[in-house]
């Protein structure tokens, strides 16, 4: 449900409506033209589609919708419908997202620039409909691009640049919010005017167009080793073309920051590859993704005014991992240590998340220690307390030297 | 119009020579009259299977359709999104076809498969039923037959076939053909009925496999025909839910008499340690099919 309110942008008067995350979400997609919605309905992913499907059969929005068995043939159409030539959506979380699995590596490999919202849920086993990020973080390995949102707004105004960054790069993105947390709750959300978002993102020209017309055969079986074609033309082989998705992501760090620059030009609302508060002069700075990060920054207001140095850095962009950037923000603050607190874990070592910001402060020679915190797993509730309880230990450490500083990863608010 | 002939069928070449199928592969044969009958405006989607291969390895390929091949069980998936991708262009004059085999029909693709026929999406599912995993060493599928051997039966299969035109028949869609590559002319009728209708249409297609079956690969069509003779594979299609009965399957249907099974099985190596109680169970397999295609009042004539 959306109720009308009048309010002003920046620069444009854009009109406020209050919306739940997935309704933001739905309403992007309506504003960036999609022309193929494929989705296999699941909590809290639901209402995503449920109001696509009302935007499609009402006529709001000329878009074909395949209501599918499956999540696995849901991304599977939206490759196809990829390749022929349309702007698609899909959406899924949890064990739907898990048995997307083969075929994100097919839209990857493919070089298709899909977007996939995924209001992030636990996955089974057992079973658990709830909200932490164990889901997304799982498709890391996949050669999808993932934003993560802090709130509502910037669920929509991410999903607007999702498709101007996937059709920049040539690869897909998964913008992922906090299931319930975002994905069902009322916020006010500005809705942009739909002649800019045409402005700020052209139509879709893809790379190449399965057509009778220039018959080729796509993604047939490529050996490892380059080989030559009709012509004589040596061409790629596997690992050649691997190397060239890897490369595009690499380089694509640069295209999201100004995919979020130009959006704050057009509409008002810049978007970077991080978000900090109170980071400057922070003795210990506490890193995260998505909700947990806007939460986090009511408990380092009560821990400032007990003194204690607290920055929060919210990491937008999780792939491709901006390691430069970050080593370089973390460095910048001046802070001895480093707290990620997250809701995944990498079972058998750590958060995720974590051991990624780890490697990248080795690289860049940035000196603090990181120790990973995880809490919320399964939609256990984190309050202000138990980002605290976190953050206080982690500040003890602050004095030490040394291996004296490393701790293994540590579970809050778990009774085992 | 003129009777359609071997000599009357289009001189076209959608197949160029030089391919990668095995020497007497049944699916080359069905794969080059098929393609001749769909014409100039088709995209194929392939999934993992011999046709992988047959079309050849990046950067070459010996066919003039565009293809998107495809994960194992995604071809009726995949299918639609190019169905859907098409009409939200506008390009509505293309005709969509999933090609794949028989383990990536009626093991592994079922549910995309089912799924699609549901929502009876606009393209045609060709399943080439090779009767097992071929093009991965001969393994078992759902419709490898009773008693042949296969890598992962090496004793001889214990389960019937699955009958996947008959499953697909009971999502009521616009058509179901079985078809056989030893009898072309059929096979390109079929082909052609189908690409003139709208829907879900499903044709089944019997290859025989020289290596997978086990034969000489000079006798591909002979071994064939012995299916089709013997009523253990039979040439059908239903439109609207009402099955007609072709060539040696109608004359079947009419009266004439059927082989019997046992010259078939004893023309292929996989079935080469069979005793004469499974060749017995094998014709009363074929017996009981036949019979129940009398019960359902298919083989009265009109």
């Amino acid at each position: 449900m959306s109720i009308e309110k009048k309010g002003d942008c920046m620069t444009c008067a854009e009109k406020v409506l209050i919306m739940t995350g997935n309704h933001a979400a739905a309403y992007a997609v309506k504003l960036c033209d999609v022309q193929v919605i494929s989705a296999y309905p699941i909590t809290p992913q639901s209402p995503v589609v449920e109001k696509l499907m009302e935007f499609v059969e009402s006529g709001e929005m000329k878009a074909e919708y395949v209501a599918v068995e499956s999540e696995h043939s849901a991304i599977t159409v939206c490759i196809s419908a990829s390749v022929v030539g349309a702007r698609v959506f899909t959406a899924s979380c949890a064990n739907g997202l898990a048995l997307m699995h083969e075929m994100l590596h097919w839209a990857a490999g493919t070089r298709l620039p899909i977007v996939m919202a995924i209001p992030n849920r636990a996955v089974a086993a057992p079973w658990n409909i709830l909200n932490d990020q164990q889901d997304s973080i799982s498709q890391r390995d996949t050669g999808w691009m993932q934003i993560y949102c802090r709130n509502n707004q910037e669920i929509l105004d991410t999903v607007i640049q999702a498709y101007r960054i996937a059709e920049t790069v040539m690869a897909p993105v998964m913008v992922c919010y906090d299931g319930y947390v975002l994905s069902h709750t009322l916020m006010p959300v500005n809705m942009p005017d739909e002649k800019l978002v045409r402005e700020y993102l052209p139509p879709y020209r893809p790379h190449t167009v399965l057509d009778p017309k220039s018959p080729r055969n796509i993604n047939p079986v490529t050996l490892a080793d380059p080989r030559m074609n009709a012509e004589g033309v040596l061409c790629h082989g596997y690992m050649e073309l691997r190397s060239l998705l890897q490369k595009s992501l690499l380089g694509s760090v640069s295209v999201v920051a100004e995919a979020g620059r130009e959006f704050g030009r057009i509409f008002g609302r810049e978007y970077g590859i991080y978000d900090s508060y109170r980071t400057e002069d922070a003795d210990l700075l506490m890193v995260s993704i998505g909700s947990l990060a806007s939460e986090a920054m009511d408990t380092v207001d009560n821990m400032r005014a007990a003194g204690m140095k607290i920055g929060v850095m919210h990491l937008r962009l999780y792939r491709p991992f901006p390691a430069e950037v970050i080593a370089k923000a973390v460095r910048e603050t001046g802070c001895r240590g480093v707290a990620v607190l997250e809701k995944n874990v990498s079972y058998g070592y750590e958060g995720a998340v974590c051991s990624d910001l780890k490697a990248a402060l080795f690289d860049h020679g940035v000196d603090v220690f990181a120790h990973s915190y995880i809490l919320g797993l399964g939609g256990r509730n984190v309050s202000v307390s138990d980002i605290e309880e976190a953050l206080n230990r982690s500040y003890g450490y602050l004095e030490k030297k040394g291996p004296d500083r490393i701790k293994g990863q540590e579970w809050i608010n778990c009774r085992v | 119009m003129k009777k359609l002939t071997a000599v009357t069928m289009p001189d076209k070449e959608y197949m160029l020579p030089g391919n990668r199928s095995c020497v007497g592969c049944g699916l080359s044969i069905a794969y080059r009259h098929g393609l001749k009958a769909l014409g100039d405006s088709v995209i194929l989607t392939v999934p993992a299977s011999c046709l992988t291969v047959l079309q050849g390895m990046y950067p070459v390929s010996s066919m003039l359709v565009p293809c998107l091949n495809t994960a194992f069980e995604t071809t009726a998936a995949s299918a639609a999104g190019i169905r859907a991708g098409l009409d939200a262009l506008g390009k509505r004059d293309v005709t969509v076809v999933g090609w794949a085999g028989d383990g990536g029909t009626s093991d592994i693709g079922i549910q995309a498969l089912s799924g699609a026929a549901e929502r009876n999406t606009d393209f045609i599912y060709i399943c080439y039923d090779n009767e097992g995993y071929m093009n991965t060493g001969t393994q078992r599928s759902g419709s490898t037959p009773y008693g042949a051997v296969t890598s992962t039966c090496p004793s001889g299969k214990l389960e019937h076939k699955k009958d996947m035109p008959m499953i697909m028949a009971a999502h009521n869609i616009p058509y179901v053909a079985t078809v056989s590559p030893s009898y072309p002319i059929d096979l390109y009728e079929k082909f052609t009925t189908a690409k003139h209708m709208k829907g879900t249409r499903y044709l089944h297609l019997l290859i025989p496999c020289p290596p997978g079956w086990g034969y000489d690969p000079r006798y591909t069509v002979k071994i064939g025909r012995m299916a089709v003779l013997c009523g253990m594979f039979d040439l059908y299609e239903i439109i609207n839910g009402k099955l007609s009965f072709y060539g040696p399957s109608l004359r079947i249907a009419t009266g004439e008499p059927r082989e019997p099974v046992e010259a078939y099985i004893r023309a292929q190596n996989r079935y080469r340690d069979v005793s004469m109680e499974v060749v017995e169970m094998l014709q009363e397999w074929v017996d009981k099919k036949w019979e129940s295609y009398k019960k359902m009042g298919y083989c009265e004539t009109d």
